[in-house]
């Protein structure tokens, strides 16, 4: 455990000494959001019925941005070699990997995403809603994410490979986080959206750690 | 239909690797060269390596591999580029499964936990893994938490002391290998695993590491070493690699 808080430190005091990275991913969601009232005009009605889905899916593209690095630049300098002999099993490696990423992007994300709701007008009632399915959606994008970063380390152009293999395993997450907001929208219950939300979290949390340590093991060989 | 299918490949598998050289046993057989031996006499044999092969890709670099090192032994492999010197320690470090033989540590398998294997060991590659945007203290930190260590005295016995607070990304390529080599001395593992360690290291710092070396090596230590330049290990049992 205190290998795990001291790698997880370790991860931390890397992404705020490389605070550009975790910003922009920020900032690329609060942009992207603002596009869409330009594009598709800001009229009310529009806006509260798309909102919900911009955000989600904005959310999603947000969270991949800094996964090329997560490993990537650990690859690159040896360090992933020392991560991997630390005395900790490789998936505890890669689920330290998986928090701090949640921890950098995923709750930041979290953060602005109600101002931005408000600005596309969603009607109050909802945004405790669209933040409940985005703690346990970001949380499984940061799961995914890192087993999709795992599995393409070492790949040459992994970069571009990593969108192609990570968001096709997002799919549900989305559909089930936007649908949790649309059928709150028609007043009926949220619920059964926001559990199986939680169910995937229940099942990622596990297989996703295991999935990228064996990715891993096999990048260093 | 199905049985039938992986029952083709396990034919085609069993094909590639009778190509590669292998026999029924997963043993390689012995041919005409030498097979590679070192033994350091006396004391009970605390790493032991049993008729080692692996692979790099498509490669056979090591075959035949046997050695056993007693506590406090030290070994040195030696040979020209490419011989798989690098390949050794990877596998050593149980980063790379052997594709055929044993690696044991008092007796036992040793990669049988790569977790538990990896916390008995510091390998220091040919890479120096060192972040440029942290500083020398803060780069040995997670060694540290790791190693159980303390990494100011760590840094203090490779001449690092008054680096402690800069950023790596100042230091020379030479301070950046020490402090590479500063992560042996935060750690209590028996085992270090080095690739060329001295490699861009001045006299007066090689000097310092021999001291370590020494240390380690009285207190049970193993230390095993690929090296082109002479290192400070008195007494070490030499692995030539083909």
């Amino acid at each position: 455990m205190t290998r795990f808080l001291a790698l997880l430190g370790r991860e931390l005091r890397l992404a705020l000494r490389h605070g550009g990275d975790t910003l922009a991913a920020l900032f690329f969601f609060a942009i992207a959001v603002t596009m869409f009232p330009l594009a598709i005009g800001p009229g009310p009605q529009t806006l509260a019925l798309v909102g919900p889905g911009i955000i989600w899916v904005a959310a999603l593209l947000a969270a991949l941005l800094p996964l090329d690095r997560l490993f990537g630049a650990d690859f690159e300098d040896g360090s992933l070699d020392l991560l991997l002999l630390c005395g900790l099993p490789a998936s505890a490696v890669a689920g330290a990997k998986a928090l701090a990423h949640w921890l950098m992007t995923g709750l930041p994300l979290l953060v602005v995403a109600a101002p931005l709701a408000v600005m596309l007008r969603m009607p109050s009632g909802l945004i405790p809603v669209l933040l409940g399915g985005l703690l346990p959606g970001t949380l499984l994008l940061s799961l995914l994410g890192t087993a999709g970063a795992a599995v393409v380390l070492g790949a040459r152009r992994g970069g571009v490979l990593l969108p192609l293999l990570v968001l096709p395993l997002a799919v549900p997450v989305l559909i089930f986080g936007a649908g949790a907001v649309s059928a709150a929208s028609f007043g009926e219950s949220p619920r059964p959206h926001l559990l199986l939300l939680a169910a995937m979290l229940a099942a990622a949390l596990p297989l996703c750690p295991i999935a990228a340590g064996a990715a891993l093991r096999a990048a260093a060989e | 239909m199905l049985s039938a299918a992986a029952g083709r490949g396990l034919g085609r598998l069993a094909h590639a690797l009778s190509r590669r050289g292998f026999n029924h046993t997963g043993r390689v057989p012995s041919t005409g060269r030498p097979r590679s031996r070192a033994r350091t006499g006396g004391g009970t044999d605390v790493l032991q390596a049993e008729s080692v092969a692996a692979f790099r890709g498509e490669r056979l670099v090591l075959r035949d591999i046997d050695f056993a090192l007693p506590a406090g032994g030290a070994l040195l492999l030696v040979g020209p580029n490419g011989s798989g010197k690098s390949t050794l320690l990877r596998l050593l470090a149980g980063l790379l499964r052997p594709a055929a033989g044993r690696l044991l540590w008092d007796g036992e398998d040793a990669l049988a936990d790569p977790a538990a294997h990896g916390a008995r060991l510091v390998y220091v590659g040919h890479q120096d893994a060192v972040k440029p945007g942290l500083t020398a203290a803060e780069n040995l930190r997670f060694a540290a938490a790791a190693g159980g260590g303390d990494a100011g005295a760590a840094l203090a016995a490779l001449g690092l002391a008054e680096l402690a607070d800069l950023p790596a990304r100042m230091l020379s390529a030479g301070q950046k290998r020490r402090l590479a080599l500063a992560r042996l001395a935060v750690s209590r593992a028996k085992l270090w695993l080095l690739d060329e360690p001295t490699l861009g290291l001045d006299t007066a710092s090689v000097a310092r590491f021999g001291t370590l070396l020494a240390a380690h090596r009285a207190g049970g230590g193993l230390v095993v070493a690929a090296t082109h330049l002479p290192l400070p290990l008195d007494g070490a049992a030499e692995l030539r690699l083909a």
